[in-house]
C-alpha cells in the first residue's frame, strides 16, 4: 500500500524537478524511492493482515504484495538501463514522471478488488504509455506506434467498459467478491447479458496482453516505439495486465468458467501457433521479441485456464512473470546497445561473442531462459505452468505448447548462432554504458539463481 | 422499468450506439472520425451505466460514469496531441499513411 503512495509521489516529484531545477537528482531520487517502495512491501509482507483502501477498492494482500514486488524489481532494473537513453533526450523528467505514473497504474492492477480500480488501473497504466510510445517526436515510426497503440488501447477500453456495465447491470455491484458471490448464488440462472459482459471483458483484457487473435497491434507498436519503452511494455505492462486477468477470472468469474474457458483455450492455442511461427520468420529483433512476448502471454494464460486457486498455480505464475521480466530486461538491454547504430536486425548481433564475450554469454543465458532450456529460470517457469494444467481437460494444449516451444527454440537460437558463429566486419567491442553492463550481469545472475533454486520464489508464500 | 420504458430498450439503444462506434473505428480512415467513434463507444457505456444505476436504485453506476468521462477526456487529450504530431510529419491525418511498420 505504502509502495503505491511512494511510486505515485515519486511521479509528482519528478514533475516538480523541472520547476525547482533539481533535474540532476531525479535519477538517484527515483532509484532510492523504488528501493524504499521495495522496503515498504517487505514491511507489509511481514505483518499478517492485508491493507484495504477506499472501501475495499484496493486491497494489498500477499498476492498483491508479491506481484508488486516483481513489478518494482523490474522497474528498478529498467530505470538503470533506460537512464542512458533518457540522458540523450531533452525532456528527461517528463519521461521519468510518465513511466512512474504507468508504474502506479500497474501497482493498482495488482491490488484491485473492484471494477472501478481495475478500469482506472488499466487507464493510468496505458495513457502514459501512449505518450511514451510516441515520444520520438520526429520519427514517423514512433508516431505511428503511439497512434496505433492509442486507438487499439481505447478500443479495448470501450469493450472493457461495456463488459463492466453489463456485469453491473446483472449483479448491481462492481465488487469482485460480490460478483463471485452472485455467481454462486445464481448458478445456472445468470442472465445472458452477464455472460456477454464476461466475454467482452475477456476480449478487452486479451487485447491488453496482446494474445492472438487480438495481437496485431503489438508487433507494430513494439517495433516503432523507442527500444527502452518496448522493454517497459513487454515486461511491466504485460505482467500487470496479466495479473489483472488472473484476479478477474480466477477470483471474480471462476463460477462462470464454462463460459470463458473454451474461448480462452482457443485463444491460447492460436497465440502459440501464430506467435511462434511468425516470430521464426522475422528479421527485426524487436518484432521477433514482440511475437515471443505473445507466446509467453499464452503460457501465462494457461494458469488462468486451469482455474485452480492453489499455492502451486499462484506461485507458479509469480515465478513465470519474474523469470520472463528479468530475462526480457537482459535481452532488451543487450539489444539496445547492439542496435545503437540503427541496425535492428539479427545481423546486428554478428560476432558479438568475439567483441564482448561476457555480454554475449549473458545474452545467451537470457535467450535460453526465454526459450525454456533447463537450468535457466525459463525452464522452471514453463514447468510450473504445465503442472497446473496437467489435471484439467486441456492436456492437448500441453502437447501443442511443447511442439510450438520447439519452434521457439529456433528463433532464439538464431541470435545465439549470430553471436557465436558469424563474423562481424569489425572486432571492436560494442560500447556499453557501465550501468547497462551491470544491469545485464545482475539480471543474468538472477535468472541463473532462481533457475538453480526455484524454491526462493515458489516457497515465498502459501496462498 | 424506468419511466415506463423497459430496461431492455435502454440496453438495445446503448448496444446499437456501441456497435456504430466499434464499426466506425474499424471502417473509417480519418483519424478525427476514429476518435469520435471511440467517444461514441464510451458514451454508449455511460448511457448503459446510468440506466442500470437507476434500475438498481444505486448511485455507484453514476459515480463510475464520472470516472469514464474523466478518462475519456484524458485519452482524447493525448490522442489529439499525438495526432497533431503526426500531422506535422506527414501533413495528413489519413490512417492509410500509417502503415510503415512492417517486417
Amino acid at each position: 500500500m505504502l509502495s503505491l503512495f511512494i511510486v505515485s509521489g515519486l511521479g509528482v516529484l519528478a514533475m516538480l524537478a523541472e520547476i525547482f531545477k533539481f533535474k540532476k537528482y531525479v535519477f538517484p531520487i527515483v532509484l532510492g524511492g523504488l528501493i524504499g517502495a521495495l522496503g515498504a512491501l517487505y514491511m507489509e509482507w511481514q505483518t499478517p493482515k492485508s491493507y484495504a483502501l477506499f472501501d475495499n477498492m484496493i486491497v494489498f494482500d500477499k498476492m498483491a504484495l508479491a506481484f508488486s514486488g516483481v513489478i518494482i524489481v523490474t522497474a528498478f532494473f529498467w530505470f538503470i538501463f533506460a537512464n542512458d537513453y533518457f540522458e540523450e533526450e531533452s525532456n528527461v523528467v517528463d519521461h521519468t514522471a510518465l513511466v512512474l505514473f504507468a508504474l502506479t497504474g500497474a501497482l493498482m492492477l495488482t491490488a484491485f478488488k473492484n471494477m472501478t480500480t481495475l478500469f482506472l488501473g488499466v487507464e493510468i497504466m496505458s495513457i502514459p504509455l501512449y505518450v511514451l510510445a510516441a515520444s520520438k517526436k520526429r520519427y514517423l515510426a514512433s508516431n505511428e506506434a503511439g497512434f496505433k497503440y492509442l486507438i487499439m488501447g481505447s478500443f479495448a477500453s470501450g469493450f472493457l467498459l461495456f463488459g463492466i456495465a453489463l456485469i453491473y447491470g446483472a449483479t448491481g455491484s462492481f465488487d469482485i467478491a460480490e460478483i463471485r458471490q452472485y455467481l454462486t448464488d445464481n448458478a445456472g440462472t445468470v442472465p445472458s447479458f452477464f455472460i456477454a459482459g464476461v466475454v467482452m471483458m475477456l476480449v478487452a483484457m486479451l487485447f491488453k496482453v496482446s494474445a492472438a487473435p487480438f495481437h496485431f497491434w503489438a508487433p507494430d507498436v513494439y517495433q516503432g516505439a523507442p527500444t527502452v519503452i518496448t522493454a517497459l511494455m513487454s515486461t511491466i505492462v504485460k505482467t500487470a495486465a496479466f495479473i489483472a486477468i488472473l484476479k478477474l477470472f480466477m477470483i471474480g468469474f471462476s463460477g462462470a468458467a464454462t463460459v470463458w474457458s473454451g474461448v480462452l483455450a482457443a485463444v491460447i492455442a492460436l497465440s502459440l501457433i501464430i506467435a511462434n511461427f511468425t516470430a521464426a520468420v522475422q528479421s527485426n529483433v524487436k518484432r521477433m521479441l514482440a511475437y515471443s512476448s505473445i507466446s509467453h502471454a499464452a503460457f501465462m494464460l494457461m494458469v488462468v485456464l486451469a482455474n485452480v486457486r492453489s499455492n502451486a498455480s499462484v506461485s507458479g505464475i509469480l515465478y513465470y512473470s519474474l523469470a520472463y521480466s528479468i530475462g526480457s530486461i537482459a535481452a532488451f538491454t543487450v539489444f539496445y546497445n547492439v542496435s545503437r547504430n540503427g541496425n535492428e536486425t539479427v545481423e546486428g548481433f554478428n560476432g558479438l561473442a568475439k567483441r564482448n564475450p561476457l555480454l554475449a554469454a549473458c545474452m545467451t543465458v537470457a535467450m535460453l531462459s526465454l526459450a525454456g532450456i533447463p537450468v535457466t529460470s525459463g525452464f522452471f517457469a514453463k514447468y510450473f505452468v504445465f503442472t497446473t494444467l496437467i489435471g484439467t481437460e486441456y492436456k492437448w494444449l500441453l502437447i501443442l505448447a511443447v511442439l510450438t516451444s520447439a519452434v521457439g527454440v529456433y528463433y532464439y537460437f538464431k541470435i545465439i548462432i549470430a553471436m557465436y558463429f558469424k563474423n562481424a566486419e569489425t572486432t571492436e567491442p560494442v560500447f556499453f554504458e557501465t550501468s547497462n553492463k551491470l544491469v545485464v550481469i545482475i539480471t543474468t545472475l538472477i535468472t541463473l539463481i532462481i533457475g538453480f533454486i526455484p524454491d526462493v520464489i515458489t516457497g515465498l508464500f502459501v496462498y | 422499468m424506468i419511466n415506463g420504458i423497459s430496461i431492455n430498450m435502454y440496453m438495445v439503444l446503448s448496444a446499437i450506439l456501441f456497435i456504430i462506434g466499434a464499426v466506425g473505428v474499424m471502417a473509417r480512415r480519418n483519424s478525427i472520425i476514429i476518435f469520435m467513434c471511440i467517444e461514441l463507444m464510451l458514451n454508449a457505456v455511460n448511457l448503459l451505466l446510468v440506466s442500470f444505476s437507476t434500475l438498481h436504485n444505486d448511485a455507484k453506476g453514476q459515480v463510475f460514469v464520472f470516472f469514464v468521462m474523466a478518462v475519456a477526456a484524458a485519452e482524447v487529450a493525448v490522442g489529439l496531441a499525438i495526432l497533431s504530431m503526426v500531422y506535422r510529419n506527414v501533413k495528413s491525418i489519413d490512417t492509410n499513411l500509417m502503415s510503415n511498420l512492417k517486417n
